[in-house]
């Protein structure tokens, strides 16, 4: 089992008081925090190792390959991957998304073939395939959120299963989240991915910007076709995304972005491309960046993502009995704790969300109010904003209460019963 | 919480010129996307001056608090005063201090009035 108070130790920024206040960091589903082994490991490439990579023979660069490589594996393990040549480095989950959405899509999406989204999608996983569907003149279709009372803000499977089977012919890829950084929602992964390959020759891919850092993640199991994801939800630095991809998939696909190491041969007027994974990272990449995301693997590692989803539940559970219990507030997330990750929007009667932050940051407890990059979702939900905590592995249940407190001095500012 | 202070709480909680005009001049309209504020305008100009004023929306108390209390200053007023009505001056009636992040919701209605006369500009010319 996990101890928050043992843990937040490991992370410099939660010992930083304002205006004597502790910092308590409840809004872990935008970025994480970041462990002291990943801030020491960028310092230690800059001062020790710093050379560009898959270039010079001289030992510093050498080190800075084998690093840089070397968290290509550790990510290729975390996800189970089969070959860490279906491990992409990138910016972010944008990136990766973009990444399909203009080689494979651009491939493979033509006019009259349908693209799936779902209800709880972020921008992210949506305006990419909006534009997709623009260009290729083809239809873009969205799973909408159950109707019926006992599974709020989970998926409409059954609308799900009617649509893939009438349309099987024409649907080209599923493009899913894996979790909501609204609703906290996890999406059945396994069972879609299940019925997309048994009923039609459709791809999926998946957006695990908020599952990676909550659950454990084995990409063979899932299924799944593409599943991208960031560093920095997960204790890494920012900047770093990865792509997984199929390796007969990226065999397949174009490159993204050329230019230099990315290329095979070179003459005037032509090229061929790189080995995977490199024929999809064009030009220097984020190399300190990239290096420091392995201490955060091995720190999520460590701990044991059964460990951390267990102790992600156990704050849902408590958070959730200590909000249900306040008046006028009102939850947006599934019934069952265990469709769910540490992610909690709430809406007060008579308090904006973007008030209830400020108040909150008045006491130094951050979280987010607002639409969360979801419009869509907000609209599906019939809400203008949320507030939403969120959670990670520092933390605890004093954390919760001061979050409780919060909420109580926002009530009574706006002198709400 | 200074922000809250009891001026804005009472203009949020009890909103003046609250509601839309029968028959207005104009009608304008925005909304902030980060944070889902909403507002909209309804102006009614009767020999250049503001003879009537309306609005509408949702949103944080700042938002709605200063558009409440930006309608109840202009209105009545000559369309030149309004244009000349300033930033600053508006800051001063919130009387609280506003910080970077929330400088959208305060100055949303005030743009809203701004955008709404340079149409009536428009329409005169």
């Amino acid at each position: 089992m996990i101890d928050p108070h043992l843990i937040k130790k490991d992370f410099p920024i939660l010992s930083r008081m304002i205006e004597n206040k502790p910092l308590v960091y409840l809004d872990s589903a935008s970025t994480s925090q970041k462990p002291q082994s990943v801030i020491d490991a960028i310092t230690r490439y800059y001062s020790n190792s710093n050379a560009n990579i898959h270039r010079a023979i001289y030992t510093i660069a050498q080190e800075a390959d084998d690093a840089y490589e070397a968290t290509r594996e550790s990510v290729r393990a975390f996800i189970n991957a089969s070959s860490t040549e279906e491990i992409i480095f990138t910016r972010n989950t944008t990136e990766g998304i973009n990444l399909v959405a203009y080689t494979w899509a651009e491939q493979n999406i033509h006019e009259g073939d349908i693209v799936i989204v779902s209800a709880l999608e972020h921008h992210s996983n949506l305006i990419p395939w909006q534009q997709v569907a623009i260009k290729k003149n083809a239809r873009l279709a969205v799973i909408p959120l159950s109707r019926d009372p006992e599974t709020p803000y989970l998926l409409d499977m059954e609308w799900f299963k009617k649509y893939l089977i009438e349309n099987s012919t024409s649907i080209k890829l599923i493009a899913i989240t894996h979790a909501s950084n609204v609703t906290g929602t996890i999406n059945p992964i396994k069972e879609i991915a299940s019925l997309v390959h048994a009923h039609s020759s459709a791809k999926i891919l998946i957006d695990g910007a908020q599952s990676t850092a909550h659950l454990p993640i084995d990409v063979q199991d899932l299924d799944c076709d593409f599943f991208a994801f960031s560093s920095h939800k997960m204790l890494g630095p920012t900047g770093v995304g990865v792509l997984y991809a199929k390796k007969q998939l990226l065999e397949a696909m174009p490159p993204f972005l050329f230019g230099g190491d990315m290329i095979r041969e070179v003459h005037q007027r032509d090229a061929t491309w790189n080995d995977l994974p490199w024929k999809f990272e064009a030009g220097t990449q984020n190399i300190a960046d990239v290096i420091a995301f392995k201490e955060a693997i091995t720190y999520l590692t460590n701990l044991g993502m059964e460990n951390v989803r267990q102790h992600d539940q156990k704050l849902i559970a408590y958070a959730r009995a200590k909000l249900e219990s306040i008046k006028n507030l009102k939850l947006h997330i599934p019934k069952n704790n265990m469709d769910m990750t540490g992610v909690i929007s709430f809406a007060m009667n008579g308090i904006h969300p973007h008030d209830i932050a400020e108040i909150f940051n008045s006491e130094n407890v951050c979280i987010r109010g607002g639409n969360h990059c979801a419009k869509p979702l907000m609209e599906s939900i019939s809400v203008p904003a949320t507030a939403r905590i969120s959670f990670s592995v520092y933390n605890t249940e004093e954390d919760i209460d001061i979050a409780i407190e919060a909420i109580i001095k926002a009530k009574k500012i706006f002198n709400i019963s | 919480m200074d922000l809250y202070a009891e001026n804005i709480l009472d203009h949020f909680q009890n909103p003046r010129n609250h509601g839309r005009l029968a028959a207005p001049s104009i009608t304008v309209d925005d909304a902030n996307p980060l944070c889902g504020d909403k507002l909209i305008l309804d102006l009614m100009i009767e020999n250049s001056h503001i003879k009537e004023i309306g609005f509408d929306g949702s949103g944080c108390a700042i938002s709605q608090a200063a558009m409440s209390i930006l309608t109840e200053e202009i209105l009545h007023k000559s369309l030149a005063d309004a244009e000349n009505f300033s930033k600053d001056e508006l800051y001063k009636l919130l009387g609280v201090a506003i910080s970077p992040a929330r400088v959208k919701c305060a100055l949303l209605g005030y743009t809203l009035l701004k955008k709404a006369i340079i149409l009536l500009k428009h329409q005169e010319s």
